[in-house]
């Protein structure tokens, strides 16, 4: 049984032996305070365009974009929000809550759409109900219907969107139903309620936390997505700073926009983060068994069966089958020399980005653990604020200050062009920014399961310092070290806002070659990029599979 | 071999402990037992090292390890440590965790010293199984063998047998008391049960409020505590209001009581001052009462808790006064039923009111 007392020493008050030199209690903040800056900078770069806005930008912005883009984008996060919640809840509480023929495939099989970037689906979608497309076709020639139904629409965007992005609410709130366990249903139904009833009474609610947080999530993506919107040449804030910077050449209103993005994604990662503070009561006991699952029988088993079906066949199965058969067509003429370089340098960008990103997390993570204080929390929250700024929001906010420092440079010591500007180095530093948080989460929670005493039981043994982290830190930290590489170094590879924004003059990757290909709607020949990284994106989500299946079996 | 002396910490305006002294010879085990937040987790680990010492001073063989703005380093005092939680490096198998602090040795000396570990907690067979592959009991003497392994000058055990079943905690305690003094080792261990504490320890500091309110032997402790709170928190009984006779006799309700008066009214001086008359509580143990069908003295049966081998039942007198009995369980007597009692009191335990 744990002592309150033990658990109360404040670490604040009464640092712990060792860190008592100036060297100690500096050292960390040493390292912790330029990973703070660089999602902080950003931050605060694009936050003062909008203390100091320029009065004929905003003129301009009033009249002819912002009204669109506003209303785009509300329908889009209202009808992504409705959409994911339906599909994602519906289908969580079949797979966790009841049974029926296909469930245990389902249950793991509805979460592979996250392995296909949106942006893939999105031109799938396009692609087949193009006119000469196979859907368009076949309804032509079967049923002599001239005009398809319009894709490229708001309908359609919300409809990809959502198809992409329900695995999230699907994720938080399977967990939620299955995290409740047995005891309360039972306890539900001691006291005379029907099944029923004591699901919509007790694991419903119960549930809510998780759900919101899914949905806050896909509401997140939504709004920080830019690859699917521009697939579809729907405007929305992303479309409009990337074109407001490469087509007008206006940073200052690239920046006034993204100003207005980073308001409302901090709204609602403000109500995230407050969602995930008060969902403890959802997480039950590691004791929670299994639920005895509701039997579906008959029609309602055929029912679940075949909404299930239709959800991954949409979402994945089509998208995949139609990508793989259009790379196929175009392998042999398409696949040159090129594509190594693409494929080279999106595999050198993912791996610098995981092994950078994977060892600021371990450092900010550590750091945080030898120094528990107040300001570290706060230093480590501000690092992993990135994961809410959208991409082309992070390009602008990271491409300004860095443009400044070029001048300097230029102006100072006599340089020529761009020194930094245009570099891996600045790329890196945006993934850094946007990822960090990916590999935070799964190196702070791993450190999290070291109970405070190995730490002291090391010590004791007078194994202390680098010698500590080698012999006992690292090892007990691996599985979590290879989740954090692993779903940054595919993320990294999906990114696109920000890649093409700060790439190196001529620097294409596979998802830039995506991009291009579908600007052009060659949609077979984006095929080709867009397998790649749809078949490395599945590793992270077979792993995700694996942990979650352990979490729960 | 270790000392505390005068030994005091407080975080902000908030102390933990105060004015603790108190000293273990070589070889011997001693506890520091109390609630929960009396402060004797904190004690162990100002010895261990992971605390700053505000004020007072520690000494280990003779070497001041701790005082205010000058403390060894904990991977420098060579002070073992078996915690709560075993802390076993999961990661690694039996043998790999025991020889983890004997880095300094070379392969082969490594390798006999491991050996010798695993050979002293009877673990020879499981040297290559994982943490997690070892039973409750398993992973206790695993964290013991790691401990001593470097050979510590002192071994702390904080709470080392709450982790484990009820039924396991009193045979393992014997059986580590056993290593212990078998390796002739010094220790120091932290609990909240009594029974570990009078199963391992020569010597028990009950603590409460960050005070050690007496440091004695277990069976002292039990029979002559010298405060409310110990008598309270050691064992079971009554305290009763009894008048002061003279400096040898008190006079509860059941009679009267003849003896040394030790305890708080000696140590105080409060009696001497009310030889005659003075009210005073006696503490009355289960055992200083014996059951007596005989007796004239009647008491109700109130309460009544089965044991195994006794009953231990709580009386009424005829005045309201409330006692304990422990009676063989052959006796088994209902609620409500009058039994005859008898004192059988051989020292006074008396506290002022």
């Amino acid at each position: 049984m744990p002592e309150p007392e033990s658990l109360s020493i404040p670490s604040v008050a009464a640092p712990p032996v060792g860190a008592s030199s100036f060297t100690g209690r500096l050292g960390p903040w040493l390292a912790v305070l330029p990973i703070a800056l660089i999602t902080a900078v950003p931050v605060l770069v694009v936050l003062s365009a909008l203390a100091h806005p320029d009065q004929t930008i905003w003129e301009h912005l009033w009249k002819h974009v912002l009204p669109e883009l506003l209303v785009n984008t509300a329908w889009l996060v209202l009808g992504v929000g409705l959409g994911v919640t339906l599909l994602g809840v519906s289908l969580a509480w079949l797979t966790a809550v009841c049974d029926y023929p296909g469930r245990r495939f389902f249950a793991w099989a509805l979460l592979l759409p996250l392995a296909l970037p949106a942006y893939v689906t999105a031109f799938v979608w396009l692609g087949l109900f193009d006119f000469t497309g196979p859907v368009a076709t076949w309804l032509r020639e079967s049923f002599g219907i001239l005009k398809p139904p319009p894709v490229r629409s708001r309908s359609g965007v919300i409809l990809v969107m959502t198809l992409a992005l329900y695995p999230y609410v699907y994720l938080t709130s399977r967990a939620a139903f299955l995290g409740q366990g047995r005891r309360l249903m039972e306890a539900a139904q001691s006291l005379g309620q029907s099944r029923w009833h004591a699901f919509l009474k007790v694991a419903l609610p119960m549930a809510r936390p998780g759900i919101v947080a899914g949905l806050l999530l896909a509401v997140m993506e939504t709004l920080a997505d830019f690859g699917t919107v521009s697939v579809f040449n729907y405007n929305t804030f992303t479309t409009a700073i990337y074109k407001a910077w490469f087509s007008l050449f206006s940073l200052p209103a690239a920046s006034q926009l993204a100003s207005m993005l980073i308001f409302f994604v901090f709204v609602v990662a403000l109500l995230e983060y407050q969602t995930r503070a008060s969902a403890s009561y959802a997480a039950s006991s590691r004791a929670a068994a299994a639920p005895s699952r509701i039997a579906l029988k008959g029609w309602q088993a055929g029912l679940a069966l075949a909404w299930s079906a239709l959800v991954f066949g949409l979402a994945f199965v089509m998208p995949v089958w139609q990508i793989l058969d259009w790379a196929l067509n175009v392998f042999e003429q398409d696949f040159d020399a090129r594509y190594l370089d693409f494929a080279w340098h999106s595999l050198l960008l993912a791996g610098l980005g995981a092994l950078l990103v994977g060892t600021l997390a371990l450092v900010l993570g550590y750091a945080q653990r030898l120094h528990p204080t107040s300001a570290m929390r706060v230093a480590a929250r501000l690092s992993t604020l990135g994961y809410a700024l959208p991409g082309a929001v992070l390009a602008v906010g990271i491409f300004i200050p860095v443009a400044w420092l070029d001048n300097q440079l230029i102006e100072r010591l006599g340089l020529e062009g761009q020194v930094l500007g245009g570099t891996l180095a600045v790329m890196l530093l945006a993934y850094c920014a946007r990822f960090l948080a990916v590999s935070f989460g799964p190196v702070d929670a791993g450190l999290g399961r070291i109970s405070k005493s190995i730490d002291e039981a090391a010590q004791s043994l007078g194994v202390v310092g680098a010698r500590r982290l080698w012999r006992v830190h690292l090892p007990m930290l691996r599985v979590p070290l290879l989740t954090a590489a692993a779903l940054t170094f595919v993320d990294v590879m999906k990114e696109l806002p920000i890649t093409l924004m700060t790439r190196p003059f001529g620097w294409d990757t596979l998802a830039v070659r995506v991009f291009e290909m579908t600007s052009e709607g060659e949609w077979e020949r984006a095929a080709l990029p867009a397998a790649a990284i749809a078949i490395v994106g599945l590793l992270p989500v077979f792993m995700l599979i694996r942990h979650a299946d352990h979490a729960h079996t | 071999m270790l000392i505390l002396e005068n030994v005091a910490q407080s975080y902000g305006a908030k102390p933990v402990l105060k004015d603790i002294n108190f000293s273990l010879k070589a070889g011997q085990i001693g506890c520091l037992l109390g609630p929960s937040g009396c402060g004797k987790t904190t004690a162990l680990r100002l010895i261990a090292g992971f605390e700053q010492l505000n004020s007072g001073a520690i000494y280990l063989d003779g070497e001041a390890v701790a005082r205010p703005g000058a403390c060894v380093p904990a991977e420098k005092r060579k002070v073992g440590l078996v915690f709560q939680d075993f802390a076993l490096f999961p990661h690694l198998h039996v043998a790999a965790n025991i020889g983890f602090g004997l880095s300094h040795l070379s392969g082969a000396d490594r390798d006999n010293r491991v050996a010798e570990m695993l050979d002293l907690v009877g673990l020879t067979q499981e040297a290559s199984a994982f943490p997690h592959q070892l039973s409750g009991g398993q992973q206790q003497r695993v964290a013991l063998a790691r401990a001593l392994a470097p050979r510590p000058r002192l071994l702390l055990l904080d709470e080392p047998f709450s982790s484990l079943d009820v039924e396991l905690r009193e045979k393992l305690a014997l059986e580590v008391r056993d290593i212990l003094n078998q390796e002739g080792i010094t220790a120091l261990l932290v609990t909240h049960d009594q029974h570990e504490a009078f199963a391992m320890a020569d010597r028990i500091g009950v603590m409460h409020h960050g005070v050690i309110q007496q440091w004695d032997t277990p069976y002292n402790l039990y029979h002559q505590p010298n405060s409310r709170f110990v008598a309270d928190f050691i064992g079971q009984g009554v305290l009763m209001p009894a008048r002061v006779l003279n400096s040898r006799q008190v006079e509860i309700e059941l009679g009267v009581l003849e003896g040394r008066i030790p305890g708080e009214c000696s140590q105080e001086g409060g009696c001497s001052r009310c030889d005659k008359g003075c009210m005073v509580d006696v503490l009355i143990r289960p055992d200083d009462i014996l059951h007596d069908d005989t007796s004239p003295v009647l008491a109700t049966v109130e309460r009544k808790a089965f044991r195994g081998a006794e009953f231990l039942y709580t009386l009424r007198l005829a005045q309201g006064g409330r006692v304990q009995v422990l009676v063989p369980s052959h006796h088994n007597h209902a609620i409500g039923e009058a039994i005859g009692i008898r004192l059988d009191v051989d020292h006074v335990v008396a506290f002022r009111q």
